[in-house]
Formats: C-alpha cells, sequence, structure tokens
C-alpha cells in the first residue's frame, strides 16, 4: 500500500532567505493587530464586558428576530442586542449594565417576562461590572506568567538566543490572535482566554521542536554555517510539522462543525493559532537566531545541557 | 529494540484493564449505575464522570457580601456605643450627629473629652487583638478641635467584619439551599468576600435568588406610643404600605427561633407559624404580658411585616405571623427563618444558568465532535502510517481511556472546554507518535537498519517529546492556577491528557513495535 506523504522526501529548502520577505511582514501585521486593537478593539462578551447574556429557544418554529427586537427595544433598558444564534429558532439577548435603579436581575426578568409565552430561556448569565473586570486582570496575568515561565523553562534548557527567540515567536502569535479577534470580531470571553493560552501552548510546542533539532545539529555539524544549519535542521522537521498542524486541524475542524456554538470561536481562534504558530517557528523564530548573533563554531555561547537519553 | 519482560506487558495490560473498569460505568446510564455495581466487587468505584453545570444544566451563582451594608450596619452599631460611651460619662446632652461613615459628638469640657476619647479609643482596637484584626483599629476617633469628637469606621474595620461574616454566611446559605431538596448543591467561599453557590439541574433561579438574598434577620419590636421622643424610634416601612414607628429596643430576636412553618391561617390565607426555644418564649411571655394593648411589630430586615395588637399576653412560645404572603414567599421566608440570619447582607455578582435541554445539547455536540474528529485522526494516521498508525491509533485509544479514568479517579469536573481540551490533547498525543515516527523514517533513510533506526527514533524523540510537553504542562499548571471556572476545565483535560500521552504515545507504542517486530521479522520498514 502506497502510503500519504504531504511533504516531499528529502526537502531542501531555503527557508532562512526568506526571513528578508517574513519579517517584514510580520512586523507589519503585529503592529495593524496592535492599532486594530486599540481603535476597533476586540467584541468582549459579557465575562470581561459586565452585562446580561440570553439565549432562548422559540418554543414552535423559528425565532422572529425582527419581533423580539421590537418587544425588547420596548422594555427601556438601554441598548439591546439581538442575533441569531446556531439553528434559526435560537436567538441570543444580550444587554450591558441596565439604567440605574433597575438591577440586572430585574431586567433579566423583564426580558423573560415579555417573550416567555414564545420563547424558552436555555441559558442566562450575568456578570456584574467589579466581577467582570477581575476576569480582564486575571485573564492578562494569566497570559503573562505563562509566558514569563515558559521563557524561564526555556532558558534553562537551552542557551538564551533560544529562548529569546521562542519567546518574540510567541509573542508574534499572541498579537496576531488578537488581531484575529478584532477583524473576526469573534466574541471574546474566557474560553478565549484559554484559546489563547492554548495558543501559546502550541506555539512554543512547535517552537521548541525546531530549536531541539538545531541544538542537535549544532552539536553534529560544528562547521556549518548558521543559516545552512538552520535551514537542514527545519528541512529536517518540516514532514512532522505538516503531518501535526494536519492532525490538530482535522480535531478542530469537527470541533467547529460539530462542537456547537458555545465552543466554536475557541476553535476558530485556535484553528488560526496553529496556522500562525506553524509559520513563526519557522520563519520568525529560527531566523531570529541569526539575529541574535548564535555561533556555530563549535565554541557557541555555553555547552548546552545533556538531554535525556542522548548519546 | 529490547524484548519486553512478560511482567512488564502484563503491567500495562492491568493499567488498561484498570482504567477501562473506570470508565464503564460513565458509559452507561445514571440508572443503570447501581445495578452494574452490584455486580462489581465493592473496591471498584463505580462512580460517573462529573458533569460541569454547562453540560447538565443548572444554576451557578456568585455571592458577594454587601460592603455598604456591612458598612452602614457598622455605623448603626457605632452610634449606639458611643452614646452608650457619652451616657457613662455623663456628657449631657448625649448628642451625636451622623458624619460620612460615623458619628459626631461635641463633648466641651476638656476633662471629660480626654476621658470620653480614652474610652472611645478602647472601644477602637479590633476585638480579636493583633492576630484577628491585623492590627489596624476597627474605628477611627478624632479629636476635630472646636470641643467635637469624630468616630468613623476605617476600612480594616469593614474589611475584618466581612472576613467574619463569611464562614456563618456559608452555613446558612447551606441550610437555605439544602431546604430546596435538590441533589448535591455546591456552597463554598471564593476569594475573601464571595461565595460559590452551585445547584445542578436547577433551571429556574427566581426561587433561589430569592431565597439567598435576604438576610432574615427577624425581630420582635414594640410600636412606639404616640407622642414619644423621636429619638427613640426607628420610622420603618411597612410591607402594608406606609410606615411604622417602632421603638429601638428589641423585645425578642429572631435568633431565639427554633422552628418556623408555612400554614393556612382561620382567613384562609398563607401564614408563618413560629416556636421560640425557652429563653426567648419567656421573654416574649413577659413582654406580651407588661404590654397588653399596645402593637407589636415583627420586623424582617428592617421592614415591617405585620403589628397586630397584643390581646392577651403570649404564652407556651410560639405564634403566627400573618402578612400578605403568598404561599411561595411564606414558604421562602419559614426556611429562611430556620436556616437563621445572615450576618451581613449579600447581592448577586454572577449569574450562570443553562438549561438542562442546552446542556444535554452540549454534551451531544461535544461527543459528536470528538467521534468525528477522532475518526478523522484515525484514518489520518492510517494512510499516512500504515500497520505503524495502527500502533498509533491503539495507543491513542488507551490514552482517551486514561484521560477520563483521571476525571473518575480524581473527581474532576468534566466541562464543556474540558471536551475541547480533550481534542486538543489527541492531537497533541498524535504529535509524540508522529515525532518518533518521522525521526524513524528519517534514521532508516539515513541508511541505518531497520532495529537502530527504531531505537534511535524513539530515543531522538523522546527528548524532543518531553521538552514540547513540559512547556505544555507549565502552560496548562498556570491555567490551572490562575484560571477561573470554564479555563481550569480546560486545563485539567491539558494536564491529563499531557501526563497520560507520554506514557501512551512512549511506552505501549514502543512494546507494541517491539512485539510486532519479534513477531513479524520485516525485511524492510514499512513507513
Amino acid at each position: 500500500m502506497k502510503l500519504l506523504r504531504l511533504a516531499p522526501e528529502n526537502l531542501k529548502f531555503g527557508f532562512m532567505r526568506f526571513r528578508r520577505l517574513s519579517y517584514p511582514m510580520s512586523a507589519l501585521l503585529s503592529i495593524i493587530s496592535v492599532v486594530l486593537f486599540l481603535t476597533v478593539g476586540m467584541n468582549y462578551g459579557i465575562d470581561f464586558s459586565g452585562g446580561t447574556l440570553l439565549e432562548m429557544r422559540a418554543k414552535s418554529g423559528d425565532a422572529d428576530i425582527a419581533a423580539i427586537r421590537n418587544t425588547v427595544d420596548h422594555l427601556g433598558l438601554g441598548t439591546m442586542e439581538v442575533q441569531g444564534f446556531g439553528t434559526p429558532s435560537d436567538v441570543s439577548i444580550r444587554f450591558g449594565t441596565p439604567p440605574a435603579g433597575i438591577s440586572a436581575d430585574q431586567a433579566g426578568a423583564k426580558v423573560k417576562e415579555a417573550l416567555g409565552a414564545q420563547y424558552d430561556v436555555r441559558r442566562e448569565e450575568s456578570v456584574g461590572p467589579r466581577v467582570s473586570g477581575e476576569l480582564v486582570q486575571q485573564g492578562t496575568l494569566g497570559v503573562v506568567v505563562s509566558i514569563l515561565a515558559v521563557l524561564a523553562y526555556l532558558w534553562f534548557r537551552f542557551e538564551w538566543q533560544f529562548a529569546v527567540g521562542a519567546i518574540i515567536a510567541t509573542m508574534h502569535d499572541l498579537l496576531l490572535t488578537v488581531g484575529f479577534f478584532c477583524v473576526t470580531k469573534l466574541e471574546f470571553n474566557s474560553t478565549s482566554i484559554a484559546a489563547i493560552l492554548t495558543i501559546v501552548g502550541y506555539s512554543l510546542n512547535e517552537t521548541v521542536v525546531v530549536l531541539d533539532r538545531i541544538r542537535e545539529m549544532m552539536r553534529k555539524y560544528k562547521k556549518m554555517p548558521t543559516d545552512d544549519l538552520i535551514d537542514t535542521s527545519v528541512n529536517a522537521v518540516v514532514p512532522r510539522t505538516i503531518m501535526t498542524a494536519t492532525t490538530v486541524f482535522l480535531a478542530l475542524l469537527a470541533l467547529v462543525i460539530f462542537g456547537g456554538e458555545v465552543i466554536r470561536s475557541f476553535s476558530l481562534a485556535m484553528m488560526w493559532g496553529i496556522f500562525v504558530a506553524t509559520y513563526s517557528s519557522i520563519f520568525i523564530c529560527s531566523p531570529m537566531l541569526i539575529y541574535l548573533g548564535l555561533r556555530n563554531d563549535g565554541s557557541g555561547p555555553g555547552e548546552a545541557p545533556k538531554r535525556p537519553g542522548q548519546t | 529494540m529490547q524484548r519486553y519482560a512478560p511482567w512488564k506487558i502484563i503491567s500495562i495490560f492491568a493499567l488498561i484493564l484498570a482504567a477501562f473498569l473506570l470508565i464503564i460505568p460513565s458509559l452507561v446510564g445514571k440508572d443503570s449505575v447501581t445495578r452494574l455495581q452490584s455486580h462489581l466487587p465493592s473496591w471498584v468505584p463505580a462512580r460517573q464522570i462529573v458533569l460541569g453545570l454547562d453540560l447538565q444544566g443548572g444554576a451557578h451563582l456568585l455571592l458577594e457580601i454587601d460592603r455598604t451594608d456591612v458598612l452602614k450596619s457598622m455605623v448603626l452599631n457605632l452610634r449606639d456605643q458611643v452614646r452608650g460611651v457619652l451616657t457613662e460619662e455623663k456628657v449631657r446632652p448625649p448628642a451625636v450627629t451622623q458624619i460620612t461613615r460615623g458619628w459626631q459628638a461635641r463633648v466641651p469640657d476638656p476633662d471629660q473629652r480626654a476621658r470620653v476619647l480614652s474610652k472611645l479609643n478602647a472601644l477602637a482596637a479590633p476585638t480579636g487583638g493583633l492576630a484577628a484584626g491585623g492590627g489596624s483599629p476597627t474605628y477611627d476617633v478624632k479629636d476635630v478641635g472646636d470641643g467635637s469628637i469624630q468616630v468613623t469606621v476605617t476600612d480594616a474595620g469593614v474589611n475584618d467584619r466581612v472576613r467574619h461574616a463569611i464562614a456563618p454566611s456559608i452555613e446558612v446559605l447551606k441550610r437555605r439551599v439544602d431546604a430546596l431538596g435538590t441533589t448535591e448543591p455546591n456552597v463554598q467561599q471564593q476569594g475573601d468576600d464571595r461565595i460559590l453557590v452551585e445547584v445542578p439541574g436547577l433551571q429556574d433561579t427566581t426561587q433561589l435568588k430569592e431565597l439567598l438574598q435576604g438576610t432574615a434577620k427577624m425581630v420582635f419590636r414594640l410600636v412606639a406610643q404616640p407622642g414619644a421622643d423621636p429619638s427613640e424610634y426607628d420610622v420603618l416601612p411597612s410591607t402594608e404600605g406606609g410606615t411604622v414607628n417602632v421603638e429601638k429596643s428589641v423585645m425578642v430576636d429572631g435568633e431565639d427561633l427554633i422552628d418556623a412553618q408555612p400554614s393556612i391561617g382561620q382567613d384562609g390565607n398563607p401564614v408563618i407559624n413560629f416556636k421560640f426555644n425557652i429563653r426567648g418564649g419567656q421573654k416574649f411571655a413577659a413582654v406580651t404580658a407588661d404590654n397588653v394593648g399596645r402593637q407589636f411589630a415583627v420586623v424582617l430586615d428592617n421592614k415591617v411585616i405585620t403589628y397586630p395588637v397584643i390581646r392577651t399576653p403570649i404564652l407556651g412560645g410560639s405564634g403566627e405571623i400573618s402578612g400578605h404572603f403568598t404561599s411561595e414567599s411564606a414558604n421562602n421566608l419559614a426556611i429562611q427563618l430556620r436556616a437563621g440570619a445572615l450576618p451581613a447582607k449579600l447581592s448577586i455578582v454572577e449569574e450562570r444558568t443553562v438549561g438542562p435541554g442546552l446542556g444535554e445539547d452540549s454534551i451531544n455536540a461535544g461527543k459528536k465532535a470528538a467521534y468525528v474528529g477522532a475518526a478523522l485522526v484515525v484514518i489520518y494516521m492510517l494512510i499516512t502510517y500504515g500497520i505503524f498508525g495502527v500502533f498509533a491509533n491503539i495507543a491513542l485509544a488507551i490514552h482517551i481511556s486514561f484521560i477520563f479514568a483521571s476525571f473518575v479517579l480524581l473527581g474532576s469536573t468534566l466541562t464543556l472546554p474540558g471536551i475541547a481540551g480533550i481534542v486538543m490533547t489527541i492531537g497533541m498525543a498524535v504529535d509524540a507518535n508522529v515525532l518518533i515516527y518521522e525521526r524513524i523514517r528519517e534514521e532508516n533513510h539515513a541508511g541505518r537498519s531497520i532495529i537502530a533506526s527504531l531505537d534511535a527514533g524513539f530515543t531522538r524523540a523522546f527528548a524532543t517529546i518531553v521538552d514540547s510537553n513540559a512547556t505544555m504542562m507549565v502552560v496548562a499548571l498556570i491555567l490551572l492556577f490562575l484560571g477561573s471556572g470554564p479555563v481550569k476545565g480546560f486545563a485539567w483535560s491539558l494536564i491529563f491528557g499531557i501526563m497520560t500521552s507520554i506514557i501512551t504515545a512512549v511506552t505501549m507504542t514502543r512494546m507494541m513495535i517491539a512485539l510486532w517486530y519479534a513477531y513479524a521479522r520485516p525485511k524492510k520498514l514499512p513507513i
């Protein structure tokens, strides 16, 4: 039986030459992401913006979104966001902190009362402004602490250039993911924080696999110029990279299509994350080693620690 | 490839068997579990995976001790204390005026002022001493010059009160939620001043919220007589409309209640029958005997529920409150009175309710995604690696059952993000196998013998697998410690997934390949 190969055998591709193209492009995309984040911003879910979310399903037939919008707009509870959601009979209603004198609780009850005859409440969530502020803090803290911890781990396991390269690549992936959320307007909630952190994890995983190989090659070919050495290493791991990315992609595709509305934004963000992480491990992190002056003359900066199982 | 000792093979099979035993109860229906339990030896923990509220439906409420309310009641309390000190020192008149967070008293005489100040300062020290109060005084006492003294409640004082209110609040909430009769409600502290209440299966939260929020502080106070000094009574709103003047002193406290039950009164409306303990009963009898013909007010959370005339002394320590109750509100109030009063008002700061229908849909969607995702990965591995793909897929199946077994064993909660995490670790587990296989191919292409390629593939890839999984583990652990709810669920499945993927992808695949090699003796590597 002929086995499937997505990457050609004995690939010899000059990945490092692309750094003159990939760096300006990534820099531009990163800047665009930051600008988008500051101007357009993300579509924060109630976890981070505070407010109330009601998810309802029509007791029979399809949801009449126009009629619902008309009904809830006349309740005097501020701006109501009414959207179709998942199946045609589902609808989501979102609103921020109601006007003074009405608690979020009473507001929710009013909406339910107004629509209760034709719609069942499937989910009700309401997050106070103080809690949402704390969730933002917690989320940011989580991302920052995990990056620092991973930096420390890599510093310990590899030479400093590797750790710096890995962190730059990770930050790049993070920025582009933020940009992705700004462009797509996918809801950003606490599950999205989980997605971002998983992207950080996946990105580092990709980077570590490439760096591991570079370090191994450094010990094997002490005289090879750094450019060629990195190219050889990247070429050696490309079949694995493509294979793994495809597998995870397939698993995520199943989540996007069948996993339900609640985790769709999570899965979509992850898909983007895999794409960016694979790209950055090859085109951002590896060339960074050249820029950071990794020398391959056999007396490189510090002897790499011995790896388990290595002879 | 080394030969595998039989004891190694046996212990690996024992591990797999144990995992299957752990997950079987979760695969059968809820009612079959008890039946299953009777067929299994008692040491097998026939438990099902604990599903998060997002999957089984239910209500999740985060309550916070209302600091402004705590401050308000502390300030009110402080008034009596300051007046007490002034009276003791014979300051005439013992009048205090309210300022922000406290009270101001005029004591023009300097000697008297000094004595009052020292007494108030003694009052300000935290009662629990250095350990409990953190060393900062509860009240701030200062001489403002013009013969006046100001006493205000400090932030440290409020913090201290909030800290002490948490544990009794949790007890009271537990008793109230238990009265609902739902299965396995969860009430626990979160942070310094919050309490998490989770009630699986409950969808309509209106009653729950009503039940949780009232402090249910009930006292019996006499209605002030016409022409009484306004400083001796409070003007309280009545549930019947208007206001009632009630005396400041409390006849009987709700703490002396031992029972409260809703029932139907003589006029056919819902009432609450209550019963005092001996002390409360005696006090109630004494006060009612002394005040026949006057009205007494039943005050709940500073609202007058009813204020009947005392016709005859109420002996025997029990009575009936009739207010404008519905049968539901009478029932709620009876539960609250039985459970005791909350030390402070609680406000709902976060609420999440998932209907059982949605929970079921989510499970089904998660299952479907997991099946489809797994099928895609399995097929992809098969067409890429052939027989080696079969080994990888078997390892993958074991990997997934290990994750579920970990959930059962540690009693962790499986949430929707948790299912997403499992799908994610499927990818990570496959990555470990891919790293190994690609390395084997590479070594083989470089001209090594089959056996040398296999060995080199496993040993070399192992270092990379450890590095990449360790970085992932760092991220997962941080998620677990810093994350809340959904993020935590995701972190658990990542952690379980990473741990088991190293075992299954490396050890088990290696064993399968070793056994296959010993059996098939291939002349050429089939990948």
